[in-house]
């Protein structure tokens, strides 16, 4: 398996009619998990998410290239 | 200066609507925005009388709203309005979305072809309304300019007005009245009726400027560009070499230092990176609120447009959806009116419209907080999601500098019947009618030219010959109280001399069987504003007279 870079929410149950949808969903829970944080708090929910969605994909080399992209050009 | 000269609508005398006793009408508007207008454009088409009051004399100030999408030209072609709309708009499909000066993002409204309508026009709210009173005239809707409705009394079966004229006040009373009169609705405050929802911490200039340039027909968006830094700014082309330009300022702007020209025009200048002549026609500071009244439907008064919900402008879903709200309502109202269906239709024009104004303001709301991030972890995220955007598809996809206005799905909508049989496409019961290229008497035809104002069945045949033993159920029914025309979609070419009461299209690319899943039999309930709501794989006379029983709120309980 590599990495997945391409469009890839969804939610089970739930059709979609536009293809924005499930993004769009994604991204406002995943402000919504910041609502009322302080930065600090931000930062340490962030860390905790990361732990819990590297656990989930489980295969490093994927992990690797994910953190490989991330580093790019900051 | 300028590039449009305002007309100026002819004042009468209220010399008919009064006397001893108060009069009664059966519908009365108010407002002659867009949305008041197609809903006495679509009325009259119904044949019901009209009678439309706004407190002005001529059509909006400024360019306002300037985006009208597919699905809004699709209702302005049924409302007679389409051509003169599109042919003075200036069409386009494509969005580009810059991070600094690098494009990260680029949509298509209409990926495909084979749809009659472009996914946009841009073009000034005047020139639209010009239009639409053009229309409602020829129509015999009864404008009434200088007319200004300052008070409303609710009855159970009827609205009291307080109207004043130039030539004083005077009484009226409607058997409904439509309340059309925009985002501050004098109507809705004096009654009391709440709107909820959030208010944005933002505010943003928009500059209509005239000036010759050859930016394509396109909408362009900046995240932080060099010449505004830290903030968004939109670009749009109108007709008559208009642009318009919307400048994110943040909620700390003077709003009235920011309409000075001398602080504009250097904004303008330092964006145009040139000397090129520009004329500032119109400048507008704005802030917005998403926000709908809880119910739409109040008694014999129904809220429509900006009166009725409001979005943040990003996405183009105020004008549109207002005109969506009129396209809802109007064929239920000529039904209850005509006594063909009960009132409780109307609670479903609430339930439809409340639906896509939540899925608006979602979407609205959405944009809004990916383009004027709240918090620095919201800003943070949007900067990553634009970093990665450049490079990964999954991240160009949450980029959302505005998801721009499409019709809702109703699936919800207790006037659908639903799936017995299976189908694979996206027109379930609730879906606005896709558009497709047809032959119609051996010429070039669109599909959804044949469809409005009354209930249709949709049906898939392999001849131009119905099947005989469908042929006369098929045909009776419009002979129904309330009737269901035919059209039919043939898969061959349909012989010239084939002489049908009904409509006969030949399918000849085959999209309109794709796009709807179709094979031989199969058949659609089309509601008269253009929405599935029901479908089979075969003709059953039984089956399309409960759904449509369901479709006219015949067979629903007395609580929607």
């Amino acid at each position: 398996m590599s990495l997945q870079l391409s469009p890839n929410f969804r939610e089970p149950g739930k059709r979609y009619f536009r293809d924005f949808s499930a993004g769009d969903d994604f991204y406002e829970a995943l402000l919504d998990m910041h609502q009322d944080l302080s930065d600090e708090q931000s930062a340490l929910v962030n860390a905790k998410l990361i732990l819990l969605l590297a656990n989930h994909v489980g295969d490093i080399s994927v992990l690797r290239e994910a953190m490989n992209l991330a580093r790019e050009a900051v | 200066m300028g590039t449009y000269i305002y007309p100026t609508y002819a004042y009468r005398a209220p010399d008919d609507l009064r006397g001893a006793v108060v009069q009664r009408r059966p519908l009365v508007i108010v407002g002659a925005g867009p949305v008041g207008l197609a809903a006495a454009i679509d009325a009259r088409l119904q044949g019901l009388e009209v009678l439309l009051f706004d407190e002005d004399d001529s059509v909006s100030s400024g360019s306002r709203a300037v985006c009208y999408a597919k699905r809004t030209l699709e209702i302005l072609d049924r409302l007679g309005v389409g051509d003169t709309v599109v042919d003075q708009g200036v069409c386009w499909n494509v969005g580009r979305t810059f991070s600094r000066e690098e494009e990260v993002y680029q949509f298509n409204l209409v990926p495909e072809a084979g749809y009659k309508r472009p996914g946009m026009i841009n073009l000034q709210q005047y020139y639209l309304e010009e239009a639409l009173v053009a229309r409602a005239l020829a129509l015999g809707a009864d404008l009434r300019w200088k007319y200004k409705v300052t008070g409303v009394l609710a009855q159970d079966t009827f609205a009291r007005l307080t109207v004043e004229t130039p030539d004083g006040p005077f009484e009226l009373e409607a058997d409904w009245l439509i309340v059309a009169d925009g985002a501050r609705s004098p109507i809705r405050q004096a009654l009391g009726l709440e709107v909820e929802g959030r208010v944005f911490k933002d505010r943003f200039l928009i500059a209509d400027v005239v000036m010759k340039a050859d930016f394509p027909a396109e909408r362009w968006f900046w995240f932080d560009p060099a010449f505004h830094p830290g903030q968004s700014v939109l670009l749009h082309k109108q007709r008559d070499n208009v642009w318009r330009i919307d400048f994110q300022l943040g909620w700390d702007a003077d709003p009235l230092e920011e309409k000075k020209p001398e602080r504009v025009l250097p904004r303008l200048q330092a964006m145009l990176g040139d000397e090129r002549p520009f004329e500032l026609e119109w400048i507008s500071i704005y802030t917005f609120q998403c926000r709908r009244m809880k119910e739409f439907r109040h008694g014999r008064l129904l809220f429509v447009g900006d009166a009725a919900h409001q979005v943040s402008p990003f996405g183009a879903r105020g004008a549109n959806s207002g005109i969506q709200d009129a396209d809802d309502l109007i064929w239920k109202l000529k039904l209850v009116l005509s006594g063909l269906a009960p009132e409780r239709l109307l609670d479903t024009y609430n339930q439809d419209r409340t639906y896509a104004a939540d899925e608006n303001l979602l979407n609205s709301t959405r944009s809004t907080d990916f383009i004027t991030p709240k918090s620095p972890m919201s800003k943070t995220f949007r900067d990553a999601t634009l970093a990665l955007a450049k490079h990964h598809a999954f991240a160009r996809k949450l980029v959302n500098s505005g998801r721009l206005s499409v019709p809702s799905y109703l699936t919800q909508s207790s006037l659908n019947t639903p799936d017995l049989d299976d189908f694979e496409d996206d027109q379930v019961p609730g879906a606005p009618l896709c558009d497709a290229p047809v032959v119609g008497k051996g010429e070039a035809a669109w599909l959804l030219d044949y469809f409005g104002h009354g209930f249709q069945l949709l049906v898939f045949t392999d001849e131009a010959e119905l099947p005989v033993a469908l042929n006369a159920p098929l045909l009776a029914m419009a002979g129904w109280p309330v009737p269901v025309q035919l059209v039919q979609v043939c898969a061959a070419p349909v012989p010239a001399a084939s002489e049908h009461a009904q409509a006969v299209l030949f399918d000849a690319q085959g999209l309109v069987a794709q796009r709807y899943d179709a094979t031989t039999g199969t058949c659609y309930l089309i509601r008269p504003d253009q929405h599935v709501v029901a479908r089979w794989r075969h003709f059953d006379e039984g089956l399309v007279q409960a759904a449509l029983a369901r479709a006219t709120a015949q067979s629903l309980k007395e609580n929607v």
